[in-house]
């Protein structure tokens, strides 16, 4: 298969429809146990088992040498490792990589102030805040919200209520 | 800052987590997951009504035992119940587990319309955001029904709250995507624009987002956005560090709004308006001129948000391709990027590169930095960044450089990883070819990469080579001796034996003169090959063979006995047996005369669009050069089609042993992409046994449909091409059809060839055949301008279900079209099903730095897959009475456009593809026709009567199929033509 850089648009995968700029996130930790999976995409059960699979496969092979980004499919994955989880974001070939990038360190500095020095068994107890946090950072597969700080305050207005 | 604290509120919930964590095995995991569904559906059976807290509880853990993989069929009503809580963290929950598990119950979606819009009605702003995730969550179509109309309201609201302003707006993006027709524009979109100048960042962060999706669409609609924009990224370039407080990271004021903004404003050429061209420049230029500064922080987050910015402003430069002087900037910023310690930086300046070096301003430039893109070629570590390279340096490399480039890229593909070597293989032919100035050097290369990665050559490859050597007669005594010493190799790849008996079978006599590589030396070389070949190239090699009778008379005795094997005569392999019975036969029958006349050297192949070949003849005088343009710009002045026709004298030259050489009959090797078979299997059909009738001329059909097949690649980019069924935009990219696209697909309803398109920019011809559910279609984009097209992207698109229907599978063409120039791309068509509705075609290029876009009907409907069924009259009544449910016939009765011409009628209606049944109807002057339309799926059988009034000036058109929407989709497209 013929993955021209120049000429990503039509390099063959089975992702099919066009709907969002990310795809999905993705956060696994070594073993490929998920931790969390939001999808901007209509996938069915099966394809989406068979999309954190390889993903998985195709991250955790790379070393830190490596780039923080890998062709997808037709897509492309930017992702950043965190001790023993691999956040993942999956985005079109022209997005801009490092932008996606920060937007992962931004994030997880947010889960880091959030939980107070986040670790990977927060995500698994918390795993229904999580997802709250996403959708304050990234909504409709577009970034929504950047400042850390504004999260925050939105975090915790909200982690007061009943 | 207080924070969260373990499964915090739901007790219950972290015991659950906590069991499972503790599970020692999966039967253990799955024991326990039972008993907690168990209790669960007992606790929501049971007679107590639930309070909120536990419901959240159940529902939490259900959702847990869902995201673990496990079916939850249980529990949807009371997820629903939870949305009418007004308890934010019961509503959450509710919503979660709503927008988690919709996929897998659509159902859903119905029952939670009514909370939705009470929260969306609520005035409270977190339950709104509440509504306007889930909704952007689902983003199914009944979800744009229900609430479309409704969020642009919320949106453009003055009370509405900055995080609810947000959600709003990639909410209505998010449906704008799924369903762009459920959103109406209005009023509001002028509102939206001028959200770019929000107090709230991320308002405007999400605005922006929204806009660059309408825009695109609607680009005249949105224009005022770009001097809003332009503002707006000035505004954040130039304010200091920490300006911007909270939307600073890492001491970059806004990262993510500025590259959202420098994307937004690649959706439009540059700006007209002077002021704000000179303020977007400037900007630009600080942003360049902030790369040179020292860095604010050692953190690479502040690097890379601040490159963020960088590459996203050099991308709007590539853009623009209209300032010569940022260009050559950012190519001297990505240069010293390319030695950075980052791989990062590394990759994305490679990358970023390969863009500067196609622009004129620039490639000078770039072509600067080829001894450190070689470097990194060598040494990179990461396999990504050695293929950045090379695409940089396919992308860099022109005449000057080309003999350095194709070398470096040979060395590298003895050692480059087995996931890019067909790529590089691609890439040094291309560049071989495009750049060669003796043929000598591009057989050597071309017999260079067989010989380094022989695995990889595909089949264009070797192809091209021969083609060239056969048109070339420079190069024909080189290329004997060079494959001959090829092949002396103990082992040498399957490939280079194809190569060498094809070359030494047309050309061997030019090396035969030296007793080293005399005759016989030629023949017992090859055949010492042959036991260890596939079946492909044994049948190659029997023609060579038998090329060899009647080149060296002196072989025949040896060669006849070959032939004459038990291996040969009775080998288990058709095509082989085949070949040896019909060869003996000819050598032993055949006078000399006949045997030179049937295996007369191929003809030159005919050099149709193959745009590289023309740009080498062009060097080859000034007179050559003038007169293929001349009849370049003749061709797609007046007749599209006419250009890509070989002149009359190249059809009828072909001697047929362009048969007997087998390529044709050469199956393609199994590793060849499944999507070729279509077009393989449309040829087949078409393709005698290739010795069958060795004498005849080809039939004008035949010499159409040889145009069709594989072995010349007529293109060189074709060479990159590859089917891209799934990268096709999705319906929301590309705008609707052309006013007149159903007029033009009229015209093509009984016909496969002629002009589809021209306009005063550009022509598109079509030139189509079809057999049984199968068709191939060539179109040819002819550039009507002197100035070349760039970035031209045709591609076709399935609206709604059509892609179950009918599968397409395209080549991508080329994306630069030069003046006067035509491309020309290959369709492979599969009717799946019986269809409706036509595939559309969206042509996409930049005029003169201007994006143009258009949008047509491609001429396939569904009467192409005709099959014409001959029947005598008793058949065709019988079988007519055999449809007579109502449904199954269509009927209409319409006035004549065209005069009412009986010859004229009788052509459409063959050219419609039913068979004209003579004698059947009592009514000379009516017309009776029949056929079968194959799909993969199913055959409908279709009978037509068309009954002529004359006086009246009217038609009465009945069709009767066995499917209800056939029959009227049939009689619809029909009754148009008359």
């Amino acid at each position: 298969m013929v993955t021209g850089r120049a000429t990503p648009e039509t390099s063959r995968g089975r992702v099919h429809a066009q709907t969002a700029k990310i795809r999905f996130i993705l956060i696994q930790n070594r073993a490929g146990k998920t931790r969390l999976a939001k999808w901007y995409m209509q996938f069915d059960d099966d394809e989406k088992q068979k999309l954190i699979e390889e993903v998985h496969a195709v991250v955790t092979v790379r070393d830190a040498k490596h780039t923080n980004f890998v062709e997808f499919r037709n897509f492309k994955i930017i992702y950043r490792r965190y001790a023993g989880l691999y956040f993942c974001i999956c985005v079109d070939v022209s997005d801009n990589n490092l932008a996606y990038l920060e937007a992962i360190h931004n994030f997880v500095e947010v889960l880091n102030e959030y939980f107070h020095n986040v670790c990977e068994l927060d995500l698994v107890f918390n795993f229904y805040k999580v997802y709250t946090v996403v959708d304050e950072m990234f909504l409709a597969g577009e970034i929504r919200e950047t400042s850390q700080t504004k999260v925050l305050k939105q975090l915790l207005m909200l982690q007061s209520l009943e | 800052m207080p924070a969260v604290s373990k499964g915090d509120g739901m007790r219950g919930l972290a015991v659950f987590i906590s069991d499972i964590r503790n599970c020692k095995s999966k039967e253990a995991e799955i024991k326990r997951i039972n008993k907690e569904l168990a209790n669960i559906r007992s606790k929501f059976k049971g007679d107590k009504a639930l309070d909120g807290y536990s419901k959240k509880k159940y529902v939490c853990k259900l959702l847990f035992i869902f995201l673990l993989g496990h079916d939850i069929d249980f529990g949807h009503m009371e997820a629903v119940n939870l949305l009418s809580s007004n308890k934010y963290t019961e509503k959450q929950i509710g919503y979660l587990f709503i927008s988690v598990l919709v996929n897998s119950n659509s159902e859903l979606i119905r029952l939670i319309n009514n909370a939705i819009k009470n929260d969306l009605a609520s005035r409270n702003p977190t339950f709104m955001c509440l509504a306007l995730h889930c909704i952007a969550n689902v983003g199914s179509r009944e979800m744009g029904e229900a609430f479309a109309a409704d969020i642009p309201r919320i949106l453009v609201a003055g009370d509405s709250m900055d995080s609810v302003k947000q959600s709003a707006a990639l909410c209505l993006l998010r449906l704008y995507k799924a369903s762009p027709d459920l959103v109406p524009m209005g009023e509001w979109t002028a509102r939206v624009v001028h959200l770019l100048n929000d107090q709230h960042m991320g308002v405007v962060t999400a605005a922006v987002s929204l806009i660059t999706c309408l825009c695109k669409k609607n680009p005249d609609d949105f224009k005022t956005c770009i001097s809003l924009a332009v503002s707006r990224l000035s505004r954040i370039v130039s304010s200091a560090s920490t300006d911007l407080q909270d939307y600073t990271y890492y001491f970059v004021p806004a990262p993510w709004l500025s590259v959202k903004l420098l994307r937004l404003l690649q959706c439009y050429p540059p700006p007209e308006d002077a002021a704000v061209k000179g303020r977007l420049v400037e900007s630009l230029e600080t942003v360049l001129n902030k790369a040179q500064e020292p860095p604010k922080s050692k953190k690479v987050q502040h690097s890379n948000a601040k490159n963020a910015i960088l590459f996203e402003t050099i991308s709007l430069i590539i853009h623009y391709d209209s300032e010569p002087n940022l260009l050559v900037r950012a190519c001297n910023q990505l240069g010293q990027f390319l030695q950075h310690r980052e791989t990062n930086l590394r990759y994305l300046a490679l990358e970023s590169m390969c863009t500067l070096a196609s622009s004129e301003f620039s490639h000078e430039a770039v072509k600067t930095h080829i001894d450190t893109v070689i470097n990194a070629l060598k040494t990179e570590r990461d396999v990504s960044v050695r293929q950045r390279a090379a695409d940089l340096l396919y992308a860099m490399c022109d005449r000057s450089n080309a003999k350095q480039i194709v070398s470096e890229m040979l060395r590298y593909l003895e050692t480059a990883d087995y996931a890019i070597r067909e790529e590089i293989v691609l890439k040094v032919a291309i560049l071989a070819e495009k750049y060669a100035v003796d043929y000598s050097w591009y057989v050597d290369t071309i017999l260079n990469l067989i010989r380094i990665a022989g695995d990889y050559v595909s089949e264009e490859v070797w192809y091209r080579v021969l083609q060239i050597v056969t048109n070339r007669d420079d190069v024909q005594g080189y290329a004997a001796k060079t494959v001959f010493e090829a092949l002396q190799a103990p082992a040498c790849h399957e490939n280079m034996v194809k190569v060498g008996g094809y070359i030494l079978g047309e050309f061997g006599n030019l090396i035969a003169g030296d007793p080293r590589s005399s005759p016989p030396v030629q023949f017992s070389l090859l055949h010492s090959k042959f036991h260890l070949c596939s079946v492909a190239t044994r049948a190659l090699l029997l023609s060579t063979y038998i090329k060899f009778i009647n080149l060296f008379p002196e072989t025949k005795a040896t060669i006849q006995g070959v032939l004459r094997a038990g291996s040969q005569l009775r080998n288990a392999d058709v095509e082989l047996q085949q070949r040896a019975v019909e060869y003996l036969t000819l050598s032993s029958v055949a006078s000399t005369d006949v045997l030179a006349t049937v295996l007369e050297e191929m003809p030159p192949f005919p050099e149709r669009e193959s745009s590289i070949l023309a740009k080498l003849k062009r060097k080859k005088g000034p007179g050559a050069a003038s007169a293929l343009d001349d009849g370049r710009r003749d061709a797609s002045s007046s007749d599209i089609n006419g250009a890509v026709e070989p002149t009359p004298s190249t059809v009828s030259t072909p001697s047929p042993s362009a048969d007997l050489l087998g390529l044709r009959a050469a199956p393609p090797p199994a590793a060849a992409p499944a999507p070729a078979s279509a077009g393989n299997l449309l040829v087949d059909v078409f393709s005698d046994g290739p010795a069958a009738q060795p004498s005849l001329g080809p039939t004008p059909e035949e010499a159409f449909l040889s145009e069709l097949e594989p072995p010349a690649p007529e293109s060189p980019m074709a060479l990159l091409a590859d089917p891209a069924p799934a990268a096709d935009p999705g319906p929301e990219d590309i705008g609707p059809p052309v006013p007149e696209a159903d007029e033009l697909l009229n015209k093509f309803v009984c016909k496969n060839n002629g002009v589809l398109f021209e306009n005063q920019l550009l022509q598109i011809g079509v030139k189509s055949e079809f057999r049984q559910n199968l068709g191939r279609m060539y179109l040819f984009y002819g550039n009507k301008t002197s100035v070349q097209f760039q970035n031209f992207l045709p591609t076709v698109v399935h609206p709604g279900d059509l892609q179950t229907q009918l599968a397409v599978q395209t080549k991508r063409v080329a994306a630069q079209v030069d003046g006067g120039a035509q491309v020309q791309q290959v369709l492979n068509i599969e009717c799946l099903r019986d269809f409706l509705t036509p595939p559309l075609l969206s042509v996409r290029f930049r005029y003169g730095g201007a994006p143009q876009s258009l949008t047509l009907k491609l001429p396939v409907t569904i009467n192409k897959f005709f099959q014409p069924t001959e029947m005598a009259a008793q058949d065709f009544f019988q079988r007519w009475k055999q449809l007579s449910l109502p449904l199954q016939e269509a009927q209409k009765i319409f006035k004549a456009n065209h005069p009412m011409d009986a010859e004229v009628t009788k052509a459409k209606l063959l050219g419609f593809g039913s068979a004209l049944l003579d004698n059947v109807d009592p009514n000379p002057e009516n017309f009776v026709g029949a056929g079968i339309i194959q799909t993969k799926a199913l055959q409908v059988g279709c009978l037509l009567r068309l009954e002529p009034n004359a006086q009246a000036q009217m038609y009465r058109l009945t069709l009767r199929t066995s499917k209800e929407s056939v029959s009227r989709h049939l009689c619809e497209l029909l009754a148009q033509q008359f």
